[in-house]
């Protein structure tokens, strides 16, 4: 909220966002995700209590999107990759209408089951895609059994930004070793972005469509697109103000 | 430089080190090995010492160094003086450590793949601290080749003057000799007057590279030998928050300040003091005061209580100035490590 406060004194923005900007931001992200992709599962809002205190009143969290399949498929073909994506419940009811037929074989090719959490970074003023893959056994992938799984989409905007690599780092809420997009580029692209749409900046909106913006580029990298409709931000913005229970900050 | 800076890269922990039974292939089993770990260091760059001690007796197999303590893997990406002061809470000197070259535990620990992957994990932070204190991190990304080799020589042998001639290149200095050698050389309270008017000039960013290693109790010790021990990761918070340097008028940041500032949740409303200590009554009453969440103020009231302050092995005074813990006492990647245990009343605590 603070941001907002900054772009009506036409402060330059520098592409962060404050940690309760995250959470306002990530609730716009998960609610359009679940309009607009229904046949996905949702991404959810973890809570992390603070540690060991019960009334927190900060509302830290993280949002995940976890069990996701990608399939294994021989001929991979640039079309097939970005609809190897199914939620494991697809899979075992071979219900995937929307996808792409080529995923109907699913079970007879090697499932890779990846866990995807959006993480803010303090350090970064950012939000972090971290994430993690494993075989159906529970064996967790190395780099470049991953790096093979996403290697069309990750191989072309690694062309096109030096900035977007990944690196092996600890999950900052579950200690645990995970994969995560370095975040150290994030404010600069993002600030392109946005001055790229100055529409954004005179509804005040930044904030809201800021994590919905990030993942348009970020999604891409691991294979999730997001659906056009989302990134409509006029359209969008309308009804969404209607069961937007922010206030605004002015 | 200050004094207090050389002693923190001089320092060296006093290792005692074993090799895991399971990895014993002779008889009889090889004594320990006796060595000083730099606090400054991480311990799988100990390998080219220990490797030798140990290879006669290792089974066949490939090389992956890790250690434990009393069976708690150690996070080698830690700096080691960090883990003593964490996991050691009454110092135990040699400190009684386990070496496998077998069997990583790669479900709780990053993947080690010796020096490089220790650079690796420097430079990734040196990042992140250049990214907190100016915004961007151009100045470690734009590094010559030559730069980085000796910015990580420094640090390998722990050369101070090597490490300050090519880190000022990163122009993240929040140094500030002048102040640092007059509270070094000055007795406590002389340190407070002059830490009231330098330290206004001294740092030039209001954002500190943090991390801090916060596990709470809920039983009272008075001695540190009663401390309860650490024995699973999940028992510590790790805590990567830049602090923002806040001054009022005639008054500096303290220690003190910077704990709760990093620690809201604990110590945002109401603040317990543990009885005799007056210097945080006085500041929790300042806190409470400035507090700016005006939502936290109808919640139920916490009682946290600093039990412990360790930095680089010493327990500052609390309300000495923040800028003086930071400018001597932060690792060469520019962070400031703080371990931290709070005693959380029990009546609130979660667990």
């Amino acid at each position: 909220m603070d941001f907002q406060v900054a772009v009506e004194d036409i402060i330059p923005w520098d592409g962060t966002l404050s940690v309760s900007d995250f959470s306002l931001s990530a609730r716009t992200f998960s609610d359009k995700w679940k309009r607009f992709n229904p046949s996905f599962p949702s991404w959810l809002w973890i809570p992390c209590p603070n540690h060991h205190l019960v009334s927190s009143h900060k509302e830290e969290g993280y949002l995940s999107l976890e069990n996701m399949c990608h399939i294994q498929s021989n001929e991979e073909e640039e079309t097939n990759i970005s609809l190897a994506w199914k939620e494991e419940s697809n899979i075992l009811l071979q219900s995937g209408e929307p996808f792409d037929d080529a995923t109907l074989v699913c079970p007879q090719h090697e499932v890779n089951h990846y866990d995807f959490h959006i993480v803010y970074s303090p350090s970064y003023r950012v939000p972090v895609l971290y994430f993690r893959s494993y075989h159906s056994d529970g064996q967790l992938l190395q780099l470049n059994e991953i790096e093979k799984d996403l290697a069309g989409h990750y191989a072309k905007l690694r062309s096109e930004s030096k900035w977007t690599f990944i690196t092996h780092e600890e999950h900052p809420y579950l200690n645990r070793p995970w994969y995560k997009l370095h975040p150290c580029g994030t404010s600069d692209w993002m600030k392109l972005l946005f001055h790229g749409d100055p529409s954004l900046n005179k509804n005040g909106s930044v904030v809201e469509q800021y994590l919905v913006s990030w993942f348009s580029v970020i999604g891409q990298v691991v294979g999730l697109k997001l659906p056009m409709e989302m990134l409509n931000t006029v359209a969008s913005n309308n009804s969404y103000t209607l069961i937007h229970t922010f206030p605004k900050v002015k | 430089m200050s004094e207090a800076q050389k002693q923190v890269w001089e320092g060296a922990i006093p290792l005692q080190i074993e090799l895991h039974e399971s990895e014993v292939t002779t008889l009889p089993p090889p004594p320990p090995a006796l060595l000083l770990a730099p606090r400054i260091g991480y311990l799988p760059l100990l390998i080219s010492l220990l490797k030798p001690h140990f290879t006669s007796t290792l089974p066949p197999g490939v090389d992956t160094i890790w250690f434990d303590y009393k069976g708690l893997p150690l996070k080698w990406y830690i700096p080691t003086g960090v883990l003593f002061d964490l996991l050691c809470v009454e110092p135990e000197r040699p400190w009684n450590l386990t070496v496998h070259f077998r069997g990583y535990p790669s479900n709780l620990l990053l993947p080690c793949e010796g020096e490089d992957s220790v650079k690796w994990s420097f430079i990734n932070s040196l990042k992140e601290a250049a990214y907190v204190i100016n915004g961007n991190c151009k100045n470690v990304m734009n590094m010559s080749q030559p730069d980085q080799v000796e910015l990580w020589g420094s640090v390998l042998n722990g050369n101070l003057e090597s490490y300050r001639r090519v880190a000022s290149k990163l122009k993240l200095g929040t140094f500030d000799d002048e102040y640092t050698e007059n509270t070094i050389t000055d007795s406590t309270k002389s340190q407070q007057s002059t830490g009231d008017t330098d330290a206004v000039v001294q740092v030039k960013t209001g954002r500190i590279p943090v991390r801090l290693y916060l596990w709470t109790v809920n039983e009272e010790f008075d001695d540190f030998e009663d401390a309860p021990q650490i024995d699973n990761w999940d028992k510590v918070s790790y805590i990567n928050r830049p602090v923002e340097i806040h001054r009022e008028d005639g008054k500096y940041f303290s220690l003190n300040e910077a704990i709760k500032r990093i620690l809201p949740e604990f110590f945002l409303d109401n603040f317990s003091v543990s009885e005799g200590d007056a210097s945080i009554d006085l500041d929790a009453r300042e806190e409470g005061e400035s507090s700016s969440d005006p939502g936290s103020s109808c919640l139920p009231l916490e009682t946290a209580e600093i039990k412990l302050v360790r930095i680089q092995g010493i327990e500052p005074i609390l309300n000495i100035p923040f800028s003086w813990v930071v400018n001597n006492l932060m690792n060469p990647e520019y962070f400031l490590h703080m371990c931290v245990c709070l005693k959380v009343s029990k009546a609130n605590a979660v667990q």
